[in-house]
């Protein structure tokens, strides 16, 4: 007790006679500098109609044109959508829709034939749309193991709970969950007919229309040289008719890393979506990649879509820097670059008739 | 006897410890014996009340066996005592001994756990109480937990947050019920549970309200509340770092003690201060004195003191200067030039005594008597001759009664530096090692003038331990601190060094006294000036030496200690020559002139001249007390031996009695303090402490009320307050001193009726004031003084309403003559009765109530010790400090955390909002569009740092035009930047923005290909932006570190979210961030929405700010706006701006203030 006592004393003893003969008094003098004294040097902005007038007209100047070349862009872009629920009796698709059944082994066809007034010059997308799917529902996003879609092999074996209750039939499913199961499986085809009547098929493209990073890191495979035997162990979704190994006789897009699949498998953020279905390259720079003219769209229809009252598209559009048709943006871009511009008009007024009067006052004394 | 080593946590009640020298003591311990020869005890109670000084312990009267060792065998005594408590101060009980005699023991017996024992070989005792009932536990209730007025209010508004949580989530519980309840067959996307089965709609909707809870929780702003600890930290941080609130002189920085109300220093509108100490030096000087109706201004020492406070510290420095003293100054050369030739080392030593105390008394300051200027009394020459020529006559006189009342009545402790040296040999020689000698030694050298050896309280035998902690109000000049109380209360030692003695003494040693009070320490060195050296005091005798050298030995009888009932203290000695019992009493002029007896009863003439005197001594008090000065009376009685003898029984009686000890002790004293001989009375000077007026002006022109509560007579107090500028001549003063509660309500209701009637008609007033101009008018308002016993009148149930009535028409109000209790009784009226926000300061013991009362409580670090500033908010040392606390750091700190505050809400209600749009197109099932980790950095990351760098660092008007326009910290006042409307303002704002950056990015993604987390990440973006951006719109002022922090959080966002979907391949199902921002960030759409959301979202709130700021600038804009000009133009437009105000505003003021505003503006 006392030795450490000692010890602090002494300390104390040489701090204080240290202080007492002058030489580097240790005070508690905080120290003078700019930070510590709030002294920092700083910008100090004031907002007054004068100082912010500028900003108002080049955020005008600026977005007005902006928004000019949004709206151009989106109109020169062209787009049809064909409906093919077939909710209406004369629908060519309404007895396909009626009669279905998951378990179905005929499939249902219908065809629409429908006109090009104008021909799509550059590569065209045709995209298959859904209205009213809620693909963003909680439970449902959630439902899926992204391990498995990965190529993991035990998750292949025992999916994650997530999937419940698409999780089990008796073997594991694979893919598991209800994203999997509720797959859309219409099949889309396009006939050009000819002025002379001939139907021609167009060429459609099922390769890159999932992302790059998802066909090729996210979604794998479980290894193994043969798909039926890695998944022999696996019971297909309830929902499909074909197991995950055949959905594709390519093998590189097939199983998992099927891009249709994986497109479904990208949930889509608001009810009313549409998807990536093929792709319709230009062939060459003479004619254009549809032309006007007539056109047939054969559907098997097998994806249900009236116990929730959605609606089923296909959608052909070309594309450009800015993606599909939207005239919203140019059209808000217009609209706000208007209105910044009127405000700064305004306060050019009022910079006029009161910020004078600070300023002339600031001035003469 | 064998002592048994054991753990403190073995100690036992009952037994039997002995404590050695710096050891801290176990637990409370009765102290029944000492080493020490007078039966003292040193203990230093830093780690309790932070007091370096000591504490002076007593053996219980009667147990002292001095020499022999201790032997706890033939202890067969009973010990009584009180339940334990947490009073510091009070403690009461008495021992009975076989034989059924009690003795009574008090605080100064007792031995308190935690503090350590110093200077005293061993100490030994009994336990009393142990572990969690002793008093220093008892008394650890932990830090004080304020709540500041923002964090109020602001929790009711967290209140409406959850509110709003709860309609939130009921909205999503409905919608989900409602929307299961559309589908007639369940579709592919509603997941079935585990068996397949599909939960009702009903029950679904209910499930989802708790859901809905989950995600949109962060609507609560559980971060406000760890932000605005940060927040405040760094606000402290800023505060203690002030240069212009550090003291060279005390070597210390502002403390805030409490770490939660800085921001309530920016709303302050009434502030009650203390007068002595806090507008005052408390640095008391002899000025006047008058002795038996003869007045004697020391007119010499005046003109001393004129020229000497100019030169006092120069002459200091220079002689440090020549001194050099080496840095390591050893204990032997200190001695050596102590015991040396005296003329040669003398000056040198303390001149480097005089800086070394100053360096080594740290915080506290011991500085208050070792200036010549406040020690040295030049006598007056007139009394000089008078006492000269009773000297040289006779032994005894009227003269010589004053100054052996001047040297003796009173409980300075006095010890000679030889007496110090002989005391550390002593113990050089004793059975303790060499090291102990060294720690002797360093306290010698670190305490040289703080004489830790000297003994304060031997002269105290027997009696009582009235330790009231209310018992001493420093504000009176007549309040001397019972010793024994107030080591341990006020503590902080008033040290007087050797003074350089002018006139010199032959033969005599250096004195040093050390005084409690500044007050009895001027009056100990006055009487020294005259030849009346007190050179001795233990507790049985008191030695003084004469002019003439000859020494006169008292006995020492009783002392009747200093109580602020009494307002008196009296020391009961038998006089050596005539062996007379003579009571010496001092006291305020009340409390010793209504006692003075007719000794002469029997002789009119005589009758005459005792009255003579007595008129003459009232009318040189008055005198005094209008020239600011303390006046203390001096009286002496001639007590008989037989009287004495009857009442000393019942003073022992009354000391040992456990029950109703205060009242009797106190009926005891009454008792024997009558029947006066009037010897005469004493003016001292309390000096106005720097730039008090300006100081005053300044809180007032910021709108506060400044009251003074003061012990002091009204006198007093009212010629400060009009030197310090609290009242103007100009001003209407009504005073309020009446015995007879009808008068004073009379009074009150008559005041009352004039001040509405004045108020009505301006123009009465006009007239009445005759020659003021109209706009001038307003300046002048009323002042109201008021006595303590008409306060506690006007403050009894009845009354209170008018009271508060007339003290919100006064724009200053003086409280004479109360006592602490009332200082906080009337604190707590004014900020019960009129909802304001209050501020006491303080710097004494009898402060302590008041600064807890108040809302911030400020401890002026002084002379009295540490009571105050241990009960304080925030300790300064000077009083001139507050201006810059409240209206620098106050406002800042008010400004600052109410916008944190504000956006904090802001901020939280704009994210969330964003996931409840998203409720409505995803069927209320509670999806998230955004990564979870990434909501939780959002907040926890990406937009933590810059609203607490906004709290910490904003500044909108810099602080000098702080200082120069106090009228800018009205907005604090009134509240006005945190009201109800700003929160909703911003909750409305929170909600456009949030609908702004959804629905944005909604129509431009509407029916295209985009994912759930695709969707989100433009989202996250946009609000990222919004957010920092608002805030940029808020922050006044850029510093490098705003910079840095704004732009750094906004690359942080990218930086980590790149990152997270880059190494992201499936490891947080379901939202598989991988690549999605990549893939955002090549998209030239993505650029284009967050450019046009982060636009239009903050659109209306920029151009709000530049409509207010040009159409109708606040106070606070035009102040920045001043800013800006050149310092000469600035001046002349703060000047014509306070014109402006004075004219225009004052009346629109006076009207609100009619209709009863809480704050009437100056």
């Amino acid at each position: 007790m006392a030795a450490s006592y000692n010890a602090k004393e002494e300390d104390g003893h040489l701090s204080g006679s240290s202080g007492l003969g002058g030489t580097a008094i240790r005070t508690r003098k905080p120290d003078n500098t700019a930070f510590k004294q709030q002294r920092l040097p700083a910008w100090q902005p004031i907002l007054t109609a004068g100082t912010v007038l500028p900003a108002f007209f080049v955020i005008g100047l600026i977005f007005i044109p902006i928004g000019i070349g949004l709206f151009v862009t989106s109109n020169n872009i062209k787009e049809i959508e064909i409906e093919y629920t077939g909710t209406e009796t004369s629908s060519p698709c309404f007895n396909c829709s009626h009669n279905f059944s998951w378990n179905s082994t005929t499939p249902c066809k219908c065809v629409l034939s429908f006109f090009l007034d104008q021909p799509f010059e550059s590569n065209v997308f045709m995209y298959y749309g859904l209205s009213n799917f809620y693909q963003n529902h909680r439970r449902y996003v959630k439902s899926r193991d992204d391990s498995q879609l990965n190529g993991d092999l035990n998750s292949l074996k025992d999916p994650s709970k997530e999937c419940e209750p698409y999780r089990f039939n008796e073997k594991p499913i694979a893919p598991c969950g209800a994203i999997a199961n509720s797959m859309f499986n219409d099949t889309l085809d396009l006939f050009y007919i000819d002025p002379n009547g001939t139907k021609n098929p167009i060429p459609l493209i099922k390769k890159g229309i999932a992302w790059w990073t998802d066909k090729h890191v996210k979604f794998r495979n479980p290894a193994g040289s043969n798909l039926t035997a890695v998944f022999r162990d696996t019971a297909k979704p309830v929902n499909w008719l074909k197991p995950v190994y055949e959905l594709d006789t390519d093998s590189e897009n097939n199983g998992f890393i099927n891009e249709d699949f994986i497109v479904w498998m990208r949930t889509a953020a608001l009810p009313t979506f549409r998807k990536l279905y093929r792709i319709i390259q230009k062939k060459n720079n003479m004619t254009p990649t549809l032309p006007r003219g007539n056109y047939t769209l054969e559907v098997t229809y097998n994806y249900p879509v009236r116990s929730f009252e959605g609606r089923k598209r296909m959608i052909l559009s070309t594309i450009s820097w800015m993606g599909g048709k939207n005239p919203f943006l140019g059209i808000a871009y217009i609209t706000v670059g208007s209105i910044c511009f009127f405000l700064g008009v305004v306060l050019l007024f009022i910079h006029h008739k009161y910020g004078n009067r600070n300023n002339s006052s600031d001035i003469s004394n | 006897m064998r002592l048994v080593k054991r753990r403190w946590k073995d100690v036992r009640v009952g037994d039997f410890v002995r404590v050695l020298s710096n050891q801290i003591i176990p637990a409370d311990i009765l102290l029944l014996h000492t080493s020490d020869p007078n039966g003292v005890c040193h203990m230093e109670t830093a780690n309790l009340d932070g007091e370096t000084n000591l504490k002076q312990r007593r053996v219980v009267p009667g147990f002292s066996t001095l020499g022999k060792p201790f032997q706890p065998q033939t202890f067969s005594s009973t010990v009584v005592c009180e339940n334990p408590n947490n009073n510091l101060n009070v403690f009461k009980g008495y021992v009975e001994r076989p034989d059924k005699r009690r003795t009574g023991f008090g605080i100064d017996s007792l031995l308190l756990r935690g503090c350590t024992v110093r200077n005293t070989d061993d100490a030994a005792g009994i336990v009393v109480y142990t572990g969690h009932e002793t008093k220093s536990m008892l008394n650890n209730s932990g830090p004080r937990y304020k709540r500041s007025k923002i964090e109020r209010k602001m929790n009711t508004d967290v209140l409406f947050c959850v509110l709003l949580l709860f309609f939130m989530c009921l909205i999503g519980a409905l919608g989900h019920s409602i929307w299961l309840e559309t589908f007639t067959t369940m579709p592919s996307y509603i997941v079935p549970d585990r068996n397949g089965n599909y939960t009702p709609s009903v029950l679904a909707g209910f499930y989802m309200f708790f859901t809905m809870i989950i995600l949109l929780q962060v609507m609560i702003p559980v971060s406000l509340y760890v932000s605005i600890e940060l927040v405040k930290m760094g606000q402290i941080f800023f505060i203690t770092q002030d240069v212009e609130l550090y003291d060279e002189e005390l070597d210390s920085r502002v403390q805030c003690r409490a770490l939660n109300i800085t921001e309530d220093l920016g709303q302050i509108q009434y502030v009650f201060s203390d007068k002595t100490g806090t507008l005052t030096e408390n640095k008391m000087v002899f000025r006047r004195c008058t002795i038996l109706g003869t007045e004697y201004c020391h007119d010499e020492n005046a003109a001393r003191l004129a020229v000497v406070s100019g030169a006092n510290e120069e002459e200091e420095d220079t002689l440090y200067q020549q001194t050099k003293l080496p840095p390591l100054f050893p204990l032997e050369e200190l001695q050596d030039s102590h015991t040396g030739d005296k003329n040669h080392a003398n000056t040198q030593v303390t001149a480097a005594n005089r800086r070394r105390s100053r360096v080594a008394a740290g915080a506290q300051s011991d500085m208050a008597f070792s200036t010549p200027l406040e020690t040295v009394v030049v006598p007056d020459r007139k009394l000089m001759l008078e006492v000269d020529r009773q000297m040289a006559s006779i032994l005894c006189g009227p003269y010589l009664d004053f100054f052996l009342a001047l040297a003796i009545c009173n409980t300075v402790v006095v010890s000679t530096v030889t007496a110090q040296r002989e005391r550390v040999k002593g113990r050089s020689n004793s059975a303790y090692s060499g090291g102990s000698f060294h720690i002797m030694g360093q306290w010698f050298r670190k305490g040289s003038l703080r004489n830790v050896f000297s003994s304060m309280k031997f002269f105290k035998r027997g009696e009582d331990t009235l330790a009231d902690p209310f018992a001493k109000d420093e504000d009176e000049p007549d309040m001397f601190h019972s010793s024994d109380v107030s080591d341990s209360t006020t503590g902080q030692k008033v040290i007087s060094s050797e003074s350089e003695v002018k006139r010199s003494l032959s033969g005599t040693e250096e004195v040093c006294y050390e005084a409690h009070s500044p007050d009895e320490a001027a009056l100990i060195h006055a009487a020294k000036a005259y030849g009346f050296t007190m050179v001795e005091r233990t507790p049985y005798y008191v030695t003084v030496k004469l002019p003439d050298d000859t020494l006169l030995k008292f006995e020492v009888l009783d002392v009747l200690t200093f109580d602020s009932t009494r307002r008196r203290m009296s020391i009961i000695v038998r006089h050596p020559h005539t062996n007379e019992i003579i009571m010496y009493t001092k006291g305020a002029d009340s409390a010793i002139m209504e006692r003075l007896g007719n000794v002469f009863s029997d002789m009119s003439q005589v009758d005459n001249v005792a009255k003579q005197i007595a008129v003459k001594t009232q009318k040189d008090l008055d005198m005094y007390a209008r020239d600011g000065l303390r006046t203390l009376c001096f009286a002496k009685k001639v007590i008989s031996e037989k009287e004495f003898k009857a009442w000393f029984a019942i003073r022992q009686e009354a000391l040992s009695a456990i029950d109703e000890k205060e009242e009797r002790l106190l009926d005891t004293a009454t008792y024997i303090e009558n029947n006066f001989t009037l010897l005469g009375a004493t003016g001292i000077e309390d000096r106005l402490q720097e730039s008090v007026p300006e100081t005053i002006q300044a809180l007032r022109r910021a709108g506060m009320q400044v009251w003074v509560l003061t012990g002091d007579k009204p006198e007093t107090a009212i010629n400060i307050a009009y030197s310090c500028k609290l009242l103007d001549h100009e001003d209407l003063v009504f005073t309020f001193s009446t015995n007879r509660k009808s008068v004073c309500k009379m009074r009150l209701e008559d005041t009352l009726g004039e001040l509405r009637r004045s108020s009505l008609s301006p123009g009465a007033e006009v007239q009445f004031r005759g020659n003021n101009s109209a706009f001038t008018l307003m300046e002048h308002s009323i002042g109201l003084v008021i006595d303590g016993p008409t306060l506690s009148m006007a403050m009894s149930d009845d009354l209170v309403e008018q009271f508060v009535e007339l003290c919100k028409h006064c724009r200053a109000v003086l409280c004479c003559r109360v006592t602490p209790l009332q200082k906080s009784s009337v604190v707590k009226l004014i900020r019960q009765k009129l909802r304001v926000m209050t501020l006491a300061i303080g710097d004494g013991a009898n402060d302590v109530n008041m600064i807890q009362a108040a809302d911030v409580g400020i401890g002026v670090s002084g002379q009295e010790g540490m009571q105050a500033v241990m009960a304080s908010d925030f300790a300064i040392t000077r009083f001139k400090h507050l201006q810059r606390l409240l209206l620098v750091h106050g406002h800042w700190c008010y400004s600052r955390l109410a916008n944190m505050v504000i956006y904090f809400f802001y901020k939280n209600v704009a994210y969330v909002n964003l996931l409840f749009w998203y409720q409505f197109y995803c069927g209320f099932s509670a999806t998230a569009m955004i990564d979870y980790w990434l909501m939780i950095f959002f907040n926890l990351l990406f937009t933590s740092a810059p609203p607490i760098m906004f709290g910490i660092m904003d500044k909108e008007v810099s602080d000098s035009t702080l200082l120069s326009l106090p009228e800018l910290y009205k907005k604090g006042q009134h509240s006005e930047g945190y009201k109800r409307s700003t929160f909703w303002i911003a909750i409305l704002d929170a909600f456009y923005q949030s609908l702004v950056c959804f629905f944005i990015p909604y129509w431009t993604y509407n029916g295209s290909d985009i994912g759930i987390f695709s969707f989100g990440t433009p989202m996250n973006t946009v609000s990222l932006f919004t957010i920092i951006l608002h805030l940029a719109i808020e922050i006044k002022s850029w510093t490098v570190v705003h910079w840095v922090i704004m732009i750094g959080s906004v690359l942080v966002y990218f930086i980590v979210t790149l990152a997270y979907s880059a190494i992201c391949t499936s490891c947080n199902p379901p939202s598989n961030p991988y690549w999605i921002m990549h893939k955002q960030m090549a998209d030239p759409m993505f650029y284009l929405v967050c450019i046009l959301t982060t636009v239009v979202a903050l659109l209306p709130r920029y151009t709000l700010h530049v409509l207010r700021g040009t159409l109708a600038p606040s106070p606070h804009l035009s102040a920045r706006q001043l800013e800006r000009l050149p310092p000469s133009h600035r001046e002349q437009r703060i000047r014509e701006w306070r014109g402006l105000r004075d004219t225009c505003i004052s009346p629109s003021l006076r009207s609100q203030e009619h209709s009863s505003s809480p704050c009437p503006s100056a």
